[in-house]
Order: C-alpha cells, then structure tokens, then sequence
C-alpha cells in the first residue's frame, strides 16, 4: 500500500538550495522561479513528534532563517530550549509568549519555504486534543498532510486522530514520516513495522493510499536528500516528494464550472460584473451558464481583469464575468455550467467540528456560512458523536469543544452546494453564533435529504396582503417575554380585550397552553425549550400571513430564539414586549406555586432559578409592572402600538 | 488541457477574494497605506480586484510627520493614480508634543502609530482596515488569522482567535455603539514572503518608493545603523553627514530605519541582494527589538498593526 516509486528524481541538494543559482545568473533564477508552483501543506503529529523541529529544519536548510534570527534561537535554545546545548528549531516556529513558555504549539501557525521548484506554506498544527479545532483550522486549507510518527512509539491515539481528521477534512495525500530514526539506530525492521501498523489502520478508515518514508527531522536524514544511514530506503526524500507530489488544482479544473458571487460590480450604468474566485472546472467566453438557486440562464460575454480581457478562466482564479443578458444575480448566487448544476437543498447530513466553548444547541438558529452564501440554519439532535481516538460511534444529545459528530443541519433557504467531498468550496461551512458572532463549527456536507427534495413550497393566489385588506389590519406579532410570574399572560390578556373593542381581529398563544396540545412532547431543557418557541415561531407566522394580529406569552429565555422569531418575519411585524417584573417580585408573587418547588428542588431547569434568563437588549416596548398595573400596562402597549394600518 | 497556475497567480488570487469577501460583508472598509513595498502590493491588487470600478473604499495614511519626503511624494500620486479618496491622520496630542524619534523613543511609535491608528479607525468609524502585514515577517504574525477580529478597544487576543475554515472568513461583529465598536483587521498579503512581493512587483511593474533602490545618500551612524539624514530636523550631533550608497530593505520613520551599504539600483539586483543576505528584514527596524523574545504580540495586543 505505501507508495514508494520515484518519480523524476531532481538531484536533491541542488534543488534544494535556493539560491544556489541566484548569485550566478539572476535573471535566469527569476524566469524559472516566476513558474513555481504552490503546495499548501500541514504537519501534524503527537506532543513530542518532533513537528517544529521539522518545520524549523526546512526553514534552515532552505536557508529561510536569517543570520539575526538564528543567533536569537541559539541563545533562547540554550535559556528555554529542550534540546540541551543543540539548536532546538521548535523555538523559531512557536511564536505566542504563552508557547514558548509552556513549551508547547497552541496555535496553527503559518511557514514559508520555497525551492526551484515549488513554494511551500506549512501550517503547523498542535497535537493536543484540546487544540483540535486549531488543527482543523490548518488541514482546511491543506492539500497533503505529513503525518509525524516517533519511531520508538509507533502508531498513538494522536496518530489516528490527525490522520482521521485529515481525511475527513479531504485531504487525499497523506505523508507517513517515521521520525527521530536517527534514536532507533535507523533500523528497518522498525520503520517496516510501523507502516504496516499505520497500513492496516488507513484501510480502516478509508485512507486510500498514502506515502510513508523514514526520516531525523533533527539530523537532517531522508529532508532534502537521500540518508547514508538508510540505504535500505529507495523512495524520495521529503522535500523530493513535496516538491513532484501533483496538485489539487489540475482536479478541480476538470471538474464542472462553479463561481460563486462575491460581489456585483456595477462602476456605471453600462457595466454589471460578477465577481468571484473560480471553484472548479473552466470556462470561454460564450460558454452556456446557469445561476443557481433561480435557475435562470444565459451566455458569458466576457472574462475581465485589469489587465484586458481573458479568453479563459479557470479553478483557482479570481475574476469578473459578464453576461450576454440582462438576468438577475447578486452575492450569494452561484454561476455554474449550464448542463451540470450542482443541487439546491434546504436539508443536510453533514459532518460538524465543534468549536465553541458553549456547546451546540439542538434547534438554535446559528448563521451557515457556505461559500458566498449566508443563510440562518440549525442543528438537529446529532445521529452520533465520533470518537476521534477509537472512531467508535458514541450516543450524543449535543456536542461540545474540539467533538465531532454526524448530525442533520436545516437551512432556512434553499442553498446551492455539493458534497465535501467533491468540492470543499460548496461543501464546506461554518456556523456562526448570531448573538457572539464567534465561530463555533466547522461543517462538511455529506448529501441532501430526500424528503427536502420532495417537498416544494406551494404558492397560493390569495396573498398575506389579501389576508390583512380584508380584515382592515396590519398584522403583528406581539411577542411577550419575562419571568414566570412576571404578568405576562394577564396583560396579553388585557391588550386582546383592548383589540377586540376596536374591532381588531386577534389571536392569543398562550405559553402553558400550547404545552398542552401542540408541545406536549416537550420538556424544559435548553433544546426543548428552543424547540417550543422555533414551533410557537412558525404557528404565530401562519397567523400572520392570515392577517391576525398575534399575541404570544411565553417566557422564551434565550435571545437567540426571540432573534429567530423575528427573523421570521417580515420587518416591523415582530414586537418584543419584554415583561420587567424583578425576580424577588415574581417570586414573591408566584400565582402557580413553581418557585416554591424549584427552590425545593422538585423542579429543574426553571428560568431564573437554576436556568437563566436573558433579558432583552433593546425591546421594542418596556412594561415596568412594579409601577403599572396590568390594565395601564396594556393601556400604555396599545399606545406603542397604533394606528396598526 | 489543465492551466497550472503559478504560486503568484495563486497568491493574488487569494488576496483578491479576500479583498472583495471584506468589501462585501464589511460596512465601512478602510486600507491602510503606509508607502512601504507591500503597501504598493496591496493597493495594486486592490484595484485589479475591482476593475473596472476604483477600489469602494479610501486608503488612510496614518502620518507621523517622520517619514521620509520620497514617501510623502508617492503617497500622493499612487492615491491620484488609483482614483482613490487619501485619509491622512495625525495624533493631534502627539503632534502639539512634539513627539519625535530623537528625545521620545518607543513613546513615538506608541504615540504616533498606535494611539494615532486607533484614533483615525475610530473618528471615521471603520469596521475593516486591510493590513500589508505578511506572516513571514514575525513569530506572533505567523500565528495570526487573515481576518483578525479586534475588540471595541483595538486589542488583539492572540489565545481566543475565531477558527479560520478553508476560504470562509467570519467579519461579523457587534452593531457600533456610542462608545466605538468591535473591528477586523484584514491581511491580504498574509501567506506572501518578501521574495514573493519582491518578484510580483517586478512582473506587475509596480511603482515603489525609489529609496529601495540603491543611490549615493547623506548618512551618520547611530547605534551601528545607518540612518539617512532626510531633512534639516534631524540632530546632528557634531558629525558631518557621509555620502554612501544605500538603500533601504524596509521603510518607516527615517531616524528609526537602518539603511544597508549596496549597489543594487535594478529589481532584479535587489532580489538578487535579497537572496544573499543573511539578516532578516525587519532587523533594520529599532521597533521589534525594545521588548524581548514576544514584543509584537504584546504591540498588537495593544492595537498595533
């Protein structure tokens, strides 16, 4: 299984110096150096693997260190290195104070080193499971990752990790380096062992091939040319492999044309370009185009660029298209060959590396960020967790930092994607949290669901605005929200009185109501209870496109749900009325006995006891019902309210 | 037939969707011009990312009345040429103490850069600010996001950074309030090297400042660097000002930028130099070197570039 064919052996030490050439014949160095390919690539490897030492003899032999540079590491390798009195490489690439004091990668970090051939960016990865996210952060961005292995440990837990998420991450070139031979005496039977060791488990988890070569990141054996120590190895050395290994670039190209939109640009009234990077296939001028989600097509006019116009654009460019017609596309959009659309989908399966100290909230709306495209989506109750370490499929309700796990994800909107697998531009996303703005996942679509192709939304000739002529109204959302015990219920209940008396036609969603009928099945956890009001959400939705005005009471704790609700709806409709009742008050008055209970202990997860509360930010209208009485409350909404037209 | 694209034409195409990712999603984008090479990279690729349009946003120039006068020359006319708007900021408190290199020290890189960059970001209300910084050039730069999200107070949390996925770049931030607001810092040269800008500056024909190229100058020695005496405000101490042919790897506030003894007056000559070298670029700046192994983090940390 180990691919050990040479191909196109350059004479190692030669092409490995850059500038070998540059002192003789510059102009020459430049025209061949202005032709050199790009290889993104990721190092990783367990705690004491030796990665920074790798990284950090790369930069050196590629004379990428600088006499400066180099005698700050000899003094630092001899105050805080690990090597004892030798150069200890790992202090050039850890940057962050908090890392070289700890001793330890906490954060990807990016190194640039260049040969004749190719230039190389490494992203150097930490080993720690705690920093798994910052792994993922570096193999998103790779094309081949060097797997680092001790060769007097063998295959670890990290081991299988890294290469588990790397494939996952849909990294197909896989480097097996069989570090620190130099401390086994560069023996072969060893090195044999451990590649049939790290054979057996690829196959496992579908590693289909992979590269595996012995190499001292320390020494210098097997980097930039073959090692006298180890005649018994004939593949290439590492940097022979990195610098002939082919490119993802050459794939994506013969794949079918995807851009998608980054931004119109629109200088004057006679030119409207599309702009964006290329994420697969090619195209001419006069090519057929589809744009997706609408569908509609057209013909490209034009490739254009500052530097005149193109007569090709390929994977991996940025450019800006024209079109023969004048059809409608914006951000977002993507531009896609006219005969082989990618699918348009509102229901996933997909993979999720989670990346948030707060856990995934099943049923919270989060923002998915997937190419140009941004649309607010949620997560159901995940099918399972992977267990990085054993890949064994665990049970799991939710998933927290650094976990990963298969789950069903929603979009509100339909969008335009493929699998991760066949192209990572419109199979990656991100989930961003709505009210933090951190990124908390990393996701990879696997497929559509079936039945979100087979539903489709249905059109109907009498409108939402037919619905709300005809009862002389603007329809509304009232949405009420507070502690238990706050007064929500009752001045709800006195507005709709009040409405009712100016002929307004009204509809009042009561919290303890509905849980008896439409959420019966749901209990009071953090998912339930985003669950109950995403369900509430949908019900006060439908009444208002039938041109009610709603009125809702419910505690509805989390502001992320009362943010969902509102994006829902059309501008203006959504009213937050936040019920201001302080704790002890509502306590003190405790109509329903709960308090009681909940400081008893008899009742879990109640809001502003043991499950928190958060109060609106900026609420459309304040009743404070301290000062207020339920009947001036209500008085004072109507007001906020009017003329409802 | 597959077009294999070079690592430049990567590279800038790279730049370019980040460029155009930041003016989509940002509602008030701002580039940072300080004149140096990279700037000139950027600002290039900036208006090849929007052509036909000029780039939608204007360059701000964050002054500390200390560059040297080719800069201020060329600043001019490369906003001129890209049909851009020119903000230039100076530290108003900075600028009635008369903070200098000469009797200030760090003060003036504080004073001046710092304070004055945050000052400008904030008066105008930007909420992205492009950044020529390249992860080649410094330890704590290598570990940082291209889009590096910055709190209300400029600072920068190197330990709690937002994972960055494949080309998906998060610029979402907290609505402006009354008392500034959150921002991005974006770095579109974040994966070139020196040799990199160095080489598409010479593909492109680029205009830089003619200071990168060697020619005979006025210089004193301070410190065991080279300084270029620019103009009358700089305190000769006695000395007589020596004719020497430098140039300059790197440009900032002419007292605190070393120049280096050389010939190399052509592109080519001066990558040439560049390859031979054995002293890294930002050797020739007094400002990574006042506060040991990790000074750049801790300036960023305080809203440094």
């Amino acid at each position: 299984m180990a691919d050990h064919s040479i191909t196109d052996r350059p004479t190692s030490e030669q092409a490995y110096r850059p500038d070998a050439l540059a002192g003789e014949d510059i102009d020459a160095y430049l025209t061949r150096h202005q032709h050199k390919t790009m290889l993104r690539f990721i190092t990783c490897g367990s705690v004491d693997d030796g990665k920074s030492t790798l990284i950090g003899r790369l930069l050196y032999d590629s004379k990428m260190i600088f006499e400066d540079q180099l005698a700050s590491l000899e003094s630092d390798s001899k105050r805080i290195g690990t090597q004892g009195q030798e150069l200890d490489y790992a202090l050039l690439v850890d940057g962050l104070a908090a890392e070289r004091e700890q001793g330890i990668t906490i954060d990807v970090a990016y190194r640039f080193f260049s040969t004749d051939r190719r230039k190389f960016i490494v992203a150097d990865c930490p080993g720690h499971e705690q920093y798994t996210r910052n792994m993922v952060t570096g193999a998103s961005t790779a094309e081949l990752a060097v797997i680092l292995v001790d060769a007097r440990k063998g295959v670890l837990v990290q081991t299988r990790r890294h290469s588990f998420l790397c494939h996952r991450l849909g990294i197909r070139r896989i480097v097996l380096a069989v570090n620190k031979m130099d401390l086994v005496d560069y023996d072969q039977a060893t090195y044999d062992a451990i590649v049939a060791d790290y054979a057996r488990f690829a196959a496992e988890i579908g590693i289909e091939s992979f590269t595996a070569m012995p190499i001292s990141g320390f020494k210098g054996d097997n980097i930039a040319g073959p090692s006298e120590h180890m005649p018994w190895y004939a593949g290439p050395s590492l940097i022979e492999h990195l610098e002939t290994v082919e490119l993802d670039a050459a794939d994506a190209q013969g794949k079918p044309f995807r851009m998608p939109v980054q931004w119109v640009n629109r200088p004057d009234l006679d030119f409207r370009g599309f702009a964006g990077l290329v994420a697969g296939g090619t195209i001419k001028p006069g090519a057929a185009l589809r744009v997706l989600p609408s569908g509609k097509t057209t013909t490209l006019d034009r490739i254009v660029t500052f530097s005149g116009d193109q007569g090709e654009a390929v994977a991996g460019q940025s450019v800006t298209l024209t079109f023969a017609d004048e059809i409608d596309c914006s951000r977002g959009d993507v531009i896609v060959a006219a005969e082989d659309p990618p699918q348009v989908s509102d229901q996933f399966e997909a993979t999720l590396v989670w990346m948030d100290d707060d856990p995934m909230l099943v049923g919270r709306a989060y923002w998915l960020k997937l190419g140009t495209q941004t649309v607010s989506a949620s997560v159901q109750e995940p099918k399972y967790e992977i267990n990085v370490n054993t890949m064994a499929h665990l049970a799991a309700k939710t998933l927290t930092l650094n976990s990963i796990g298969v789950a069903e994800v929603h979009t509100e909107k339909p969008i335009v994607f493929e699998p991760h697998a066949d192209n990572r531009t419109l199979g990656g996303f991100v989930l961003i949290d709505k009210l933090t703005n951190r990124t908390v996942a990393g996701g990879m679509l696997h497929f559509a669901l079936r039945r979100a192709q087979n539903v489709h939304w249905q059109p109907t000739d009498i409108t939402r605005q037919d619905h709300a002529s005809l009862k002389n109204q603007a329809p509304r959302v009232l949405w009420f929200t507070g502690l238990s015990g706050s007064g929500k219920s009752t001045i709800a209940n006195e507005v709709e009185k009040l409405l009712a008396v100016m002929n307004r036609h009204t509809f009042l969603l009561d919290g303890d109501n509905i849980r008896h009928g439409l959420n019966k099945d749901l209990g009071f956890t953090d998912a339930d209870r985003i669950e109950n009001i995403r369900r509430v959400g949908e019900v006060a939705r439908l009444m208002a496109d039938a041109g009610l005005i709603v009125l809702t009471a419910f505690i509805s704790p989390f502001r992320a749900e009362r943010q969902m609700v509102r994006d829902m709806l059309p501008a203006g409709e959504f009213v937050e009325i936040f019920v201001d009742t302080p704790l002890e008050v509502a306590e003190q008055r405790d109509v329903k006995g709960l308090y009681k209970k909940a400081r008893e202990g008899k009742l879990k997860n109640f809001t502003g006891i043991d499950s928190p509360y958060e109060a609106p930010e900026n609420p459309d209208i304040v009743v404070n019902t301290v000062a207020m009485t339920p009947g001036e409350a209500a008085e004072y909404i109507i007001r906020q309210i009017m003329p409802l037209k | 037939m597959t077009r294999t694209l070079t690592h430049l034409e990567r590279l800038e195409a790279e730049s370019i969707h980040i460029m155009r990712e930041v003016v989509a999603e940002a509602e008030k984008p701002v580039m940072l011009y300080s004149v140096g090479k990279d700037s000139a990279v950027m600002l290039h690729l900036a208006r090849k990312a929007f052509y036909p349009a000029p780039p939608p946003f204007p360059l701000l120039h964050v002054d500390t009345t200390w560059k040297f006068q080719a800069m201020y020359a060329l600043r001019d006319k490369a906003a001129r040429d890209a049909g851009m708007e020119l903000l230039v900021h100076r530290n108003p408190e900075a600028e009635a103490r008369g903070i200098n290199p000469f009797d200030h020290g760090s003060l003036h890189t504080d004073m001046w850069k710092t304070e004055g960059l945050k000052q400008a970001l904030d008066q105008y209300g930007f909420d992205a600010a492009f950044g020529g910084a390249r992860r080649d050039e410094e330890k704590a730069r290598a570990k940082e996001r291209i889009f590096s999200f910055r709190t209300a107070s400029h600072g920068w949390d190197p330990k709690n950074q937002r994972p960055e996925l494949w080309n998906l770049y998060n610029a979402r931030k907290a609505p402006r309030s009354r008392n500034g607001g959150e921002s991005i810092r974006v770095f579109p040269l974040s994966n070139w090297t020196e040799l990199d800008i160095w080489q598409y500056i010479q593909l492109e024909n680029i205009e830089i400042v003619p200071l990168y190229f060697a020619a005979p100058r006025p210089t004193v020695e301070r410190d065991g660097m080279i300084v270029m005496v620019d103009d009358e405000r700089f305190p000769l101490e006695g000395e007589e000002p020596v004719e020497r042919s430098i140039r300059f790897r790197t440009l900032g506030c002419y007292p605190l930028t070393g120049a280096v003894e050389s010939t190399a007056s052509t592109l080519s000559e001066i990558i040439q130099e560049m390859l031979l070298t054995t002293t890294s670029e930002r050797q020739g700046r007094a400002i990574d070197r006042d506060a040991g192994g990790s000074s750049m983090e801790k300036k960023k940390q305080e809203g440094y570039f």
